[in-house]
């Protein structure tokens, strides 16, 4: 399973194993991390599940869809790292990349 | 200041229960956490129930079940809490248990209208709120025929859409003029209504159900049906799903003595008349950003708002400031995205083509925005939601012009 860092709102850092075909907000909710609320269960609906993704980390994921482009563009906080962690699927080429959580929760 | 200690008892393990217990444990709440959900599932999500039931599978768990043995959470599956005694500070259960609380937290939901008509009891008549009810469903349209949807609420379109997208015949019967007469503009009702019918499924509005009729062997063969001019025709049917609406599961709370009024009466700190028991989601008559009146919203968001509430108040955390109440709905291709109350008279201001699916209605009065109604445009709903939030005085013109860009009209 690729080990994933979520780097929290707080600052502090929870390496997490994900396993490979769940989401980057999949593993944030398994192990109940602050930051990623998921209202809609990974719908691309509610644009609660925030991350910001450096250039190299943002390669290994799909390109987004115009529904979370949008959802993006008018997010608080979001600029060109920014990302939908529920459209994040891992595969192992994700080993060891690193993931800022935005505060979701208001 | 030292983190509070004590017991919490949840009562029911749905959305907000669920919600509630993740975000007490995130917060750094070491006391001891019990919830009583009756049913016998963990929480989940919905949602998915009428928009994929025919897509396996069903359960889609708002956290791994093993999650809550993790988090020190006791959950106890299958077992409801059936009586509330306030002055002794405890909780009953239907094993006859007794359990003292330090914070009771009420989320007991809402529970489907059932249609008082000759047949509503056959087999083949079902409401939709639970996992079972959507297992139900699905075993039934896989099996059966034409679906009938009784009422044409957001819950019921989403199951005519999920079957047609199935190849499965579907009518949905609609008492009041229009669908989602309670809960949309009349613009979105007439849209969709059109976008249904394009696709299919027969939308019968001003009608209304008088009984089920039963084939041989008792099983559900039609949906016997009035127009408002006395008329009456048999629509054949397999399944028939009522979705009427639902009415809050509030009488533990009124058996208990606390304040109601269509719902358990709170505070923007999930308060309830008593200060040691909150509530929270669908059962919830609570305040509402930008609007005079408390309400009941029936919606994830609101749920999960309203448990972010209650943690804040038991943690004794500052409070936050009010959303701007927002859902959202998936139907055929259509993602829908709604913020905003509509109440009162407005105008809209129609963006893109609704007929291609994509379109932002803008409602407003006096010159500032009171609702977005959305499909297929993320960015005209979160610019409109922005706008709700800053009370941005809007003209219309513009909202409704293509080259008027979104961020220029929401300020951003
Ligand atoms: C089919 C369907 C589709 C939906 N789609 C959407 C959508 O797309 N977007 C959206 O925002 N919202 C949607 N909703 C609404 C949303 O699911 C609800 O607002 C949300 O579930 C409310 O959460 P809740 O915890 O208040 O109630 P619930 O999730 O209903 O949970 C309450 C739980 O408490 C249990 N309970 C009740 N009384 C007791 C008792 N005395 N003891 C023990 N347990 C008890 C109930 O059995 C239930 O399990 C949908 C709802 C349905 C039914
Ligand atoms: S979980 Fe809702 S958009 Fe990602």
């Amino acid at each position: 399973m690729p080990l994933i860092t979520y780097i929290l709102p707080d600052g502090t850092e929870k390496p997490v194993d994900v396993a490979i075909g769940l989401s980057i907000m999949d593993g944030s909710v398994r192990n109940n991390l602050p930051g990623i609320v998921a209202e809609c269960g990974g719908s691309c609906s509610c644009a609660t599940c925030h991350v910001h993704l450096d250039a190299a980390a943002r390669a290994l994921f799909d390109e987004p869809v115009d529904e979370e482009v949008q959802l993006l563009e008018f997010l608080d906080g979001a600029d060109e790292d920014s990302r939908l962690a529920c459209q994040l699927i891992v595969t192992e080429r994700c080993e060891g990349i690193r993931v800022r959580v935005v505060d979701s929760a208001g | 200041m030292t983190p509070p200690r004590g017991r919490v008892v949840v009562v029911g393990a749905g959305h907000a229960g669920g919600t509630f217990v993740t975000l007490l444990r995130q917060a750094g709440f070491a006391g001891e956490v019990v919830v009583f959900g009756d049913e016998p599932d963990p929480p989940y999500h919905r949602p998915p129930l009428s928009k994929e039931f025919l897509t396996d599978p069903l359960e889609r768990w708002l956290r791994a079940p093993g999650f809550y043995a993790e988090q020190g959470v006791a959950l106890r599956l299958g077992e409801a809490v059936v009586a509330v005694d306030r002055r002794a500070g405890t909780v009953t259960t239907s094993r006859g248990e007794s359990l003292a609380y330090d914070h009771l937290v009420l989320a007991t939901g809402a529970a489907p209208r059932q249609l008082a008509v000759p047949g509503a009891d056959l087999d083949g008549v079902q409401v939709l709120r639970s996992l079972a009810d959507a297992r139900a469903l699905r075993d039934r349209v896989r099996t059966g025929g034409p679906v009938v949807v009784v009422g044409g609420g957001y819950v019921g379109l989403e199951v005519a859409a999920a079957a047609r997208g199935h190849g499965v015949a579907a009518t949905v019967i609609e008492r009041e003029d229009r669908v989602l007469a309670r809960v949309a503009s009349p613009a979105l009702s007439a849209i969709l209504r059109d976008y249904h019918v394009a696709r299919g499924t027969a939308v019968l509005t001003g009608q209304t159900v008088r009984a089920f009729d039963a084939g041989p062997g008792g099983r559900l063969r039609a949906a016997l049906v009035t127009d408002e001019a006395g008329g009456e025709r048999a629509v054949p049917c397999s399944v028939a799903v009522v979705g009427v609406g639902a009415a809050p599961r509030d009488d533990l709370a009124r058996d208990a003595g606390l304040a109601c009024d269509a719902g358990v009466i709170v505070d923007a700190g999930a308060r309830t008349s008593d200060s040691r028991v909150l509530a929270i989601g669908d059962v919830t008559s609570r305040p509402v950003r930008a609007l005079a009146r408390r309400m009941r919203l029936e919606s994830i968001p609101s749920a999960v708002e309203q448990a972010r509430q209650a943690v804040a108040t038991i943690m004794g955390t500052a409070p936050e400031e009010l959303e701007v109440p927002w859902f959202w709905s998936d139907q055929f291709d259509l993602k829908l995205k709604i913020a905003g109350v509509l109440s009162g008279p407005y105008e809209t201001a129609v963006r893109g083509d609704p007929g291609a699916g994509r379109f932002a209605l803008f409602h407003h009065r006096d010159g500032e925005l009171v609702g977005v109604e959305t499909a297929n445009s993320a960015g005209a709903y979160m610019a409109g939601r922005r706008m709700l939030a800053a009370r941005r005085r809007v003209d219309p013109v513009r909202l409704a012009d293509p080259a008027a860009g979104l961020h220029e009209l929401a300020g951003v």
